[in-house]
């Protein structure tokens, strides 16, 4: 049986495409079969992430229209032969979307996959309740500034009242904290939530932090997912958040203030 | 605190009834000295309503005077007269004591066992008990956003209220763990209603209507244990 892990945040731009598709990836790079879904329709972002908008013909809802099946809308990454992304619809908008249709969709690719990753919208209307609906899992991408961490706050909220788990009385959907963006040395100036503030105010076990980089700009314009770059801190950090996923304990990393050697400070890099 | 010196207020006070059948000066010495004896204590400064209502048709006249220094020698202390016999009127007017009228009268020595009071006694504790049963439990955070209400009963939560979150109760509200968002107690006008929670941090807290913002919860409890209640239509907050 497949596990079906919904990645949200109630606020936009905080992370959540860039983290489905590290954290996709991840699974991928493990040997488990993972399929990306993009939930959303009408802001088809994922794809430009994977690096594979160029191949999309079918998407969602032209699978949910019965206008094609699903192999046929299915995007098989370059990269790894595990992985499967299934693009949204450009041109349509959420109310596309029936819980019906979605359901039908997750059973079909739970016969053949290990994880799928719903990469929802941003907000926490009719779009984000899709995404979330079937899920056993969740990660919430927060960023540690205040207004984030009360959206994750919502969010959560609706997880445990309006997700079909919730809604049985069935075991609740499995909450996981994933804090992007962080930045130790502004933590220390006092201009951002530290790891120990979020993880207080929203309560839930923390999956992993990723540091504020560069390279994740850089990853998401070039269509590769930044958990591929060897060399960067938030691809460690990411395989770091993939292996406690799969229930490894890992020791966090990045959380301090990293201490510049002579050399460095002397060429003033960063 | 205001200027006021001082305020007015309703009030039931229980007092004894000397009802008088007649009057001799030695008999009723005698039988007082008696009474007495059985609970110094108990009748020791006791405030005493004498009452002529019941007394015998044939009497006319009575020495009240050598009445009231034998029940003050007995240091029972008269403090009215209590009588519906117009004959005896203006003999308790020259004693200086008040002459309660009927009404009056009535309310001060039946009040304590009107069958209203006790029946209005015997509501509310049936009241009470359906409180105990309709008490809602709360086991998981309350995120921003959620409202959570416990009708005609008391809310217990064993784990944190987010910022933007609200609980409401008819009754108690009891917090295990940090309350962040609103708390509001007694919503339908239960005065008696409190809040308690094991770490301060409200938004807002309120109890019967009466509520606080956090800015004057910071100077006392923030982030303490704390619990709020209502004392003369003003909340108080205090450590637990």
């Amino acid at each position: 049986m497949a596990e079906i892990i919904v990645v949200t945040s109630g606020k936009g731009g905080v992370g959540k495409t860039t983290t489905s598709a590290a954290i996709g990836s991840g699974l991928a790079l493990r040997g488990h079969k993972t399929v990306i879904i993009d939930f959303d329709v009408g802001l088809r972002n994922l794809d430009l992430i994977m690096g594979c908008e160029r191949r999309v013909v079918y998407d969602f809802v032209n699978v949910l229209n019965n206008e094609a099946n699903l192999n046929q809308a299915l995007i098989k990454d370059k990269r790894n032969e595990n992985l499967f992304i299934l693009p949204a619809s450009q041109t349509r908008d959420k109310d596309a979307l029936t819980l019906d249709g979605v359901q039908t969709i997750l059973s079909q690719l739970a016969e053949t996959f290990d994880y799928i990753i719903c990469d929802s919208p941003a907000g926490i209307e009719k779009g984000a309740q899709m995404a979330l609906y079937y899920a056993d899992q969740a990660i919430v991408v927060t960023n540690p500034e205040v207004s984030s961490v009360r959206d994750s706050d919502r969010i959560l909220g609706i997880l445990q009242s309006k997700s079909l788990r919730a809604e049985t009385g069935d075991e609740p959907v499995k909450e996981h904290l994933l804090l992007t963006r962080y930045n130790p040395t502004r933590v220390t100036d006092g201009e951002m939530l530290s790891v120990t503030d979020v993880e207080e105010i929203l309560a839930i076990p923390l999956l992993g932090v990723i540091p504020e980089s560069e390279a994740v700009l850089k990853a998401s314009n070039q269509g590769i997912p930044v958990i591929f770059d060897e060399t960067a801190d938030a691809g460690h950090a990411y395989h770091d958040a993939v292996a406690r996923l799969l229930g490894e304990k890992i020791e966090f990393r990045f959380l301090e203030v990293e201490k510049k050697g002579l050399l460095k400070r002397l060429l003033g890099a960063k | 605190m205001s200027d006021t010196c001082f305020q007015l207020k309703g009030s039931v006070v229980t007092t004894f009834i000397l009802e008088l059948y007649q009057f001799s000066l030695d008999d009723f010495t005698l039988q007082l000295k008696e009474k007495i004896n059985q609970a110094p204590m108990f009748f020791k400064q006791s405030p005493v309503v004498i009452s002529l209502d019941k007394i015998d048709d044939n009497i006319t006249e009575i020495n009240l005077d050598e009445l009231l220094t034998t029940c003050r020698q007995f240091n029972l202390q008269p403090m009215a007269f209590k009588c519906s016999h117009k004959r005896f009127l203006d003999a308790i007017k020259a004693t200086g004591l008040t002459l309660l009228s009927k009404n009056a009268s009535r309310n001060l020595t039946k009040t304590p066992v009107t069958p209203e009071i006790s029946s209005s006694i015997e509501s509310t504790d049936v009241k009470e008990n359906t409180q105990l049963h309709k008490s809602k439990l709360i086991s998981r955070p309350v995120r921003s956003g959620q409202q959570i209400y416990a009708e005609g009963g008391d809310l217990i939560i064993l784990s944190q209220v987010s910022e933007g979150a609200e609980v409401l109760a008819d009754g108690n509200i009891h917090i295990y763990g940090t309350l962040r968002g609103r708390a509001l107690a007694g919503v339908k006008g239960n005065t008696s209603a409190r809040v308690f929670c094991t770490k301060m941090e409200a938004e807002l807290i309120s109890v019967a209507g009466h509520f606080m913002l956090s800015d004057s919860l910071r100077e006392k409890v923030w982030k303490q244990p704390a619990q709020i209640y209502l004392d003369e239509q003003i909340l108080q907050v205090e450590p637990v």
